[in-house]
């Protein structure tokens, strides 16, 4: 009788798994560090950790189809002359043109315009096409500047000054040489062609006791109409938040680190910054003890996919959510019908993210004049459209079951968590029991 | 000649009088008493008009000017005439950090010295400075002339892209991609306008030398990591 000694399968390293062993070759090959569009694609506690209860023998209902439920909001009610009033609580966030093509811009705002809410500009400065079909346009004003100036700021329909991002909490812009076109370089006074890096602080202040005289400086310059924003990384929410008010913020929007960029580091975005989950009760904990919630409004971003995140947002106290990945996707990006493309790209629908590169097959994070030509803004715009419909009537049907008649009367109570990691940042109790760690006890 | 007086009137209402001008308004020339180093002082301008601040402003005086002629007579605080877009501003005295900061038109003339940052980020403007500047001025400065008669601090051009800086004393340090460069009959003119209108005389621009970009920096490359 043979004995054979039982085979060991090939086995890999859970910590030096393919991604890992691949970014190690690929930096000894190059040298330099990997650069990515996009958020983090690790799986992170999120909204999906969370659940509704529902209406039951305590809660009331509403009728699905026939009692109103509002979504509505006005942000920039603290201070500014001319507060912004949306149909839907969900903004499109900032982008630049650079970063988009300029029928992507366009199609943002054609889209934003039929929902009735707003669309941001970006590190790049204001076009006539995006401000022309934009009913309503916050205008960024970042550390570089690039396009700054007194007319757009008055043409704008609110200020949004850029403290950070969620995907890069203290970093700044990036654009790479292959997306400044003549156009994008005249606008930001730059050579054509250059990887153009934008500073990570702001050039004239530096913290929120100079920021407060900045935005008294804003609000001089346009005559105390506009709403200021301060938008943060989602870093230190809490302090953060209450800084920004301390600074004189009509708007506080706190960026997650599931929010996308155009072009950053991948460690950056993958080892810098806090979950949107982990930011939401901070930043409304600092307004409540401020006695600013509600009055000065919380927006909140980063990877809002749908209007279950939409509702679960609110319910923890956000006025609002912003969306960025999930807007680009609706116009079109990463589409299927571009798989050929995107395997000649080295990639595949749904992980395409070298946006900095100018290649999108779906013409939408290009300067590629042919590539960009590919996006219909008008047949793109009606897209985001319909997409942020859905959205609404999603969380709205969640408000309704949960017996609310504005989706700002979702509460934290409506919630419970499936995890305890989500149950701690979002402090609602894990399922099925009265437990909200660091909060309550077993 | 409207005076405002800053002891007794609300900041408010001067900028709101100088944005609200009409073409052809009768009103050109402004007077501002007591400002007692406001914050805000005269931005936003956006007609040619003529501000004279009679003392001392704190942030941003200026900033975001179009068109008009604002003289500081005292000194200014951080961030005078900040992305100005055209026009003049005048500074009789001393001006803190971040002076001109990300200015993309207009001549901003500082007769006393100039603290940090001075450019930082400019975009286009031109700034004369008769006295001396502080650490990192014209960082990342895009485009647009710095001038100084006196001397620069530390790390002068940091990341530099397009401006031109002229330096007629000493440079303490040179920033990132911040060298020396040839200063040809073209520079030569161009300085002596720049120190035209900026009333400097007495002054030969062939005392100066020129910096600029070495464009080393431009495209990433990791040998250049040491620079960063």
């Amino acid at each position: 009788m043979t004995y054979h000694n039982p085979p060991t399968p090939p086995r890999k390293s859970a910590i030096f798994d393919d991604v890992s062993l691949a970014e190690i070759r690929r930096a000894a090959a190059t040298g330099i560090y990997d650069i990515r569009g996009g958020g983090t694609k690790k799986a992170l506690p999120h909204f999906d950790d969370l659940l509704f209860l529902g209406a039951s023998m305590s809660r009331y209902p509403l009728e699905g189809y026939r009692e109103r439920c509002d979504t509505s909001v006005t942000l920039g009610t603290r201070f500014a002359r001319k507060p912004l009033q949306l149909k839907i609580p969900v903004t499109i966030a900032g982008m630049s043109f650079g970063a988009l093509s300029g029928p992507a811009k366009e199609a943002l705002g054609r889209g934003a315009t039929l929902s009735g809410t707003s669309t941001t500009t970006g590190d790049g400065g204001m076009t006539d096409e995006e401000r022309g079909h934009s009913e309503l346009l916050v205008y960024q004003y970042l550390p570089s500047r690039y396009g700054m100036n007194p007319k757009d700021l008055r043409r704008a329909d609110a200020i949004e000054i850029v403290v950070g991002q969620g995907a890069k909490p203290g970093g700044g812009g990036m654009l790479l040489g292959q997306k400044i076109s003549d156009r994008v370089a005249e606008m930001r006074t730059l050579p054509k062609g250059i990887d153009q890096r934008s500073a990570c602080r702001h050039p004239d202040w530096t913290g929120p006791d100079d920021l407060e005289i900045k935005i008294l400086e804003l609000r001089e310059i346009t005559d105390w109409e506009k709403p200021i924003y301060i938008k943060i990384g989602g870093s230190r929410p809490y302090y953060d938040t209450a800084l920004a008010v301390k600074a004189g913020a009509d708007v506080v929007v706190v960026d997650g680190m599931q929010g996308g960029t155009a072009a950053t580091q991948d460690v950056f975005i993958e080892n810098v910054g806090l979950p949107t989950l982990a930011c939401i009760r901070p930043a409304v904990e600092a307004l409540q003890e401020l006695g600013m919630h509600r009055k000065v409004q919380l927006v909140v971003s980063g990877g809002i996919r749908n209007g279950a995140d939409v509702a679960k947002a609110l319910a923890l106290g956000a006025d609002a959510v912003s969306i960025g990945t999930a807007a680009l996707v609706a116009l079109g990006d990463n589409d299927a019908k571009w798989e050929a493309e995107y395997n000649a790209l080295g990639t595949t629908a749904g992980a395409y993210d070298d946006w900095h590169e100018g290649k999108d097959p779906a013409g939408i994070t290009t300067q590629d004049p042919e590539l960009a030509a590919r996006l219909d803004p008008i047949a793109a715009g009606r897209r985001l459209a319909n997409y942020l419909k859905v959205m609404t009537l999603e969380a709205q049907t969640i408000a309704r079951a949960c017996g609310h008649n504005h989706l700002h009367n979702l509460e934290p109570e409506d919630l419970v968590a499936l995890t305890i990691e989500a149950a701690a940042m979002a402090r609602v109790p894990l399922a099925g029991t009265g437990w909200i760690p660091g909060q309550t006890g077993l | 000649m409207p005076t405002f007086d800053l002891s007794q009137t609300p900041l408010r209402e001067l900028n709101q009088a100088l944005h609200g001008l009409a073409a052809g308004a009768n009103d050109t020339e402004f007077e501002v008493v007591n400002p007692r180093g406001s914050h805000a002082v005269a931005v936003g301008c956006d007609a040619p008009v003529a501000v004279s601040i009679r003392g001392s402003v704190g942030y941003y005086c200026a900033g975001m000017n179009s068109a008009a002629t604002v003289t500081v007579h005292g000194s200014a605080g951080p961030g005078v005439a900040e992305n100005m877009m055209s026009g003049t501003v005048v500074v009789e005295g001393d001006a803190s950090q971040y002076a001109g900061a990300t200015g993309r038109g207009g001549l901003l003339v500082i007769k006393g010295n100039a603290a940090s940052r001075c450019g930082i980020s400019m975009k286009g403007i031109d700034i004369v400075v008769h006295g001396n500047i502080g650490h990192m001025s014209a960082f990342m400065g895009q485009s647009g002339n710095l001038v100084v008669l006196g001397d620069a601090g530390e790390a002068l051009g940091d990341s530099l892209y397009e401006a031109k800086l002229f330096v007629r004393g000493s440079v303490k340090s040179l920033g990132a991609d911040c060298v020396e460069k040839e200063m040809r009959e073209e520079h030569l003119t161009l300085l002596a306008g720049l120190l035209e209108r900026a009333g400097v005389t007495g002054v030969e621009p062939s005392e100066f030398r020129r910096y600029g970009s070495a464009r080393k920096l431009y495209s990433f490359d990791i040998d250049n990591a040491d620079a960063y």
